[in-house]
This record gives structure tokens, sequence and C-alpha cells, in this order.
């Protein structure tokens, strides 16, 4: 089980993989489209990996829902 | 009517990551053609082992995170498309203002095949992890549009994007397609030409299953032979050209360099056979007689013709019946896939590229490993040393599977 820290730093490394994005701008206040630019596509690579890393399952329904980084960590902590 | 006229043009091929480096290492005479890297080969025993592979990786170039978005065809069509757009002089920071109204610019980058690697590798996902590992970049991929359309949105293309696909003919076919577009004042330029890069297990099966390879594996630089006696079949190749094309008024109010002028093309099919070209001939004469009407020339101003020739034994000697037909005994020919291999898609954009920059500096280049030229071709092939010549026009010819006839005319500015 990881700690909130260890899913911020784990889920920084997949954004940063995924869309080229410094692990620094990763923070928990960012939000993925409005901030991150991260695109939809980009999303659903970033969950995938994600539940791998995590072992965590992430629905598309609930996928929408995380519009910030910390709501990717607080669902990720809940869940896994 | 508007004259079309080339301002810009850049190119990654086996012979080099740029069209500069490509135009040094053909009048050199060296060859692109080397060992397949790559584990397919032992995987499947293929008998082909040889290709001509890009000389420089596209991830070497992109930026990581473009370029794992892209297929290897969207990859090469974008490095060469930046170059030629530089090249052009029309690229610009990010947030400036853009140089050409984007309702005025358009895009037609064709591909043979299209993404296939992409489609093959996915395919693999999903056979052994389901649907979760399958990208959902999948389709943007591996859709043949997609190096016309990543390209439009790099240049930001809004007079529209489109994608010919007539197999070895599709380079050929864009330009000519742009032309048209620019002639019928559409748009103002077109950022045109053709990208390939599929290179895989399954187009290298699929090709020898056809007995169309050269299976020349202990030589690789000799397997691409066109014209001469023991050529046995062409060598697979990947890369990508790309032309900025314009208005002639357009690039005169603006003050751009121009390099030459398309001035005419010709589009046909043979209705013959769906891999065989027709042995008289007649589309591809038809090709170039069209080619050389719309330029307004004559046969006797055509000097040169860059032949589409690929090293098969049927092909070569055609394409030649066909020039004779069409242009008389005159015109003195190259082979430029003798050393490049077959770009496919990619073949005739560059292949147009290279035919105006001999018309342009007077010089054409050497078709590599004729040795003995085939009784049957009774025309000036230049083979050895690249040949200092005085062009006005000369003719740039690509041929496709499917029986596509794509005659391109470039002139003197």
């Amino acid at each position: 089980m990881a700690d909130n820290a260890e899913i911020l730093t784990g889920l920084a490394e997949i954004v940063e993989e995924v869309a080229g994005i410094d692990t620094a701008e990763v923070s928990a206040d960012k939000s993925f489209v409005d901030d991150l630019d991260i695109d939809s596509l980009s999303m659903v690579e970033i969950a995938v990996q994600a539940e791998d890393k995590f072992g965590v399952k992430i629905p598309d329904e609930q996928l929408a829902e995380l519009k910030t980084v910390g709501d990717a960590v607080d669902y990720i902590s809940k869940n896994q | 009517m508007t004259d079309v006229v080339v301002t810009g043009y850049g190119a990654t091929t086996p012979l080099g990551g740029d069209a500069a480096s490509t135009w040094d290492a053909l009048l050199a005479g060296k060859s692109g053609v080397g060992i397949t890297r790559g584990e397919f080969v032992e995987k499947f025993d293929l008998p082909v082992k040889i290709s001509a592979q890009l000389a420089v990786e596209p991830t070497e170039v992109l930026p990581r995170v473009q370029a794992r978005r892209m297929d290897r065809a969207e990859q090469v069509a974008m490095i060469a498309a930046r170059e030629a757009w530089a090249h052009a002089g029309l690229a610009v920071e990010k947030g400036e203002e853009p140089k050409v109204d984007p309702e005025r610019l358009a895009v037609v980058i064709g591909t043979g095949i299209g993404g296939v690697t992409t489609l093959l590798d996915q395919d693999d996902l999903l056979e052994t992890g389901g649907l979760r590992k399958v990208s959902p970049l999948t389709v943007p991929m591996l859709m043949p549009n997609g190096p016309a359309a990543m390209v439009s949105l790099e240049v930001g293309a809004r007079g529209g994007v489109h994608s010919p696909a007539s197999a070895c003919a599709t380079g050929a076919e864009a330009l000519a397609w742009a032309y048209r577009l620019l002639k019928a004042g559409e748009v103002d330029v077109v950022i045109a030409g053709g990208a390939e890069a599929c290179i895989s297990g399954l187009t290298v099966a699929g090709f020898v299953q056809a007995r169309t390879l050269s299976q020349r594996n202990d030589d690789p630089e000799a397997a691409s032979r066109p014209f001469d006696t023991k050529r046995d079949g062409f060598v697979l190749g990947e890369g990508a050209g790309i032309m900025v094309l314009e208005r002639a008024e357009y690039a005169a109010a603006r003050g751009a360099t121009v390099h030459g002028r398309l001035a005419g093309i010709g589009l046909t099919s043979d209705a013959y056979h769906i891999t065989g070209p027709d042995p008289e001939g007649t589309g591809q004469a038809r090709a170039m007689v069209n080619a050389m009407r719309t330029a307004g020339i004559s046969p006797s101003d055509v000097g040169h013709v860059n032949c589409h020739a690929t090293s098969t034994v049927a092909g070569d000697v055609g394409e030649t019946v066909a020039v004779r037909k069409a242009i008389g005994d005159h015109p003195v020919l190259t082979a430029p896939k003798s050393a490049l291999g077959h770009l496919v898609g990619g073949a005739g954009a560059v292949e147009g590229i290279i035919a105006m920059l001999s018309v342009r500096d007077g010089i054409i280049p050497a078709t590599r490993n004729l040795d003995e030229l085939d009784p049957g071709v009774t025309l000036d092939v230049v083979s050895g040393e690249p040949r200092k010549m005085e062009l006005s026009a000369a003719v740039n010819n690509s041929f496709g599977f499917g029986g596509h006839n794509a005659s391109l005319v470039f002139t003197k500015v």
C-alpha cells in the first residue's frame, strides 16, 4: 500500500512518461485538462498505467470525475 | 492560369536525415540499402534480409512525447514537413502570427499503406493483454490520413487536408493534387508529398509472396539495380519527401526563394492488372503526355526522365518503352531507387525533389549497380558518375500497384 506522497510521485512519473510534463509540475492542486493540458486520449493512457502501478480499477465514469491530480491521488488511496 | 512553384522541400530517407544530405549522398553514389535491423527477419525466417531503412531514426529528431503519439509513417512525414516549412521561410515560433492565412493553406500528404506497424503492434497487444493494453492512440496512429492530419496540426492548415493513396505512386499523386488545388485558385500554399514506414514482418512477407523483392542478401548495396540484366526485384525502403508549393504570384509577393516550377502533371490508370503494368505502357505514356501538355511543353524540351524503375524484371523495360512512345529517344534517364530503395508512398515525392534539383542544379545522379544494361533498354541511362547537363525540363515518373500512373514535369525558374 502506497501512501499519498508515494501515489503522487508515482502518478507524476506516469504523467511525465505519457505527456512529457515535468514531474515537479504535477502537484495535487493541478487540473489535468486546464493546467497540465492533457487530452482525453492521454488521460486514458494515464488511467491504464495507474491501474497497473497501484492495483486499482478506474472505471470510465470515475475517470471523468478525476479533475485534479489530488482527486486521482485520493481515489487511488481509497481504492487500492 | 497561375504557375505552381516550389519554395521549400524536406526529406528523411535511407540516404540522409534531410534533403541536403540525401541529395549529396545520391550524387556521391552511396547506397541506403543494408541488412534489415529488426528481429522479424530471423523470427519468420524470411528469405529477404535486406532493406533501405532510415539513415536517422525519427526518435533522435522528434521530442519523445510527440514521437510516442505518432506512427513511424507520421513521424517521417512530420520531420520532412518541418524541414520543408522552415526551408520555405514559413515556420514561426509558437504564439506568433502565421505567415500564411490558414484558410488559404492546404495539406496533401499520402501514404501507400498507412500505419501498418501500429496496426500489427496493437493487434499483438490485444491478443496477449486484451482490451486494456490497446492504446487509445491506435486509430489516429494507423489511419492512412494520419501523416497529413499530423502535419496540418503542425502548420495550422485549415484549407483542407487530403490523403491520396495510390501505392507507389502516392507521393507523386499528392504533388499532382496540390498542383490542381493551386491551379484552381482554391488555396495559395500547399504542403504536399508522401510518407511511408512499413518495413515489418507482414509487409516483407507479403511482398516476398508476390515475388517482387530482391533476395541479394549477400551484397545489399548491389541489390537494387534498375535496368541491369541481373536485377531480381526491388528493395523495400522507408522515408518521406515533402514540398511546399505555392501560386507563383503569392510566392513572388512574399519574396520567397523559388527552386523550381511544377509545370505539369499527368495522372492516368491502366485498368489492366492489379499489380502488373500494362506491357504496352499505354497508360504510363499517357501520363507523360498529359504532364507535358499541361506544362505547355513539347517532348523535345524534356532532357531528362527521373524514372520509377524499381529493379523488377518486368517494370523497368516497360517504362523505357513508354518513355520512347511519349517523349522519344533523346531523354537521359536515371533511377534513384538504385540508391534509395523503394520508399513506396514516399518514393514519388522524394524523387520529385531529386528531379527538381536536377533541373535547378544541372546535374543528374547516376544509377547505381548498372553493370550491364538490359538489351531491351535502348535509351541513355546515367551510370558511374553523375552527369552535368543543362536542363530546361525533366519528367518524374511514379507508378503504383493498382495501375496508377503519375508523371510530373519540373521546369527551370
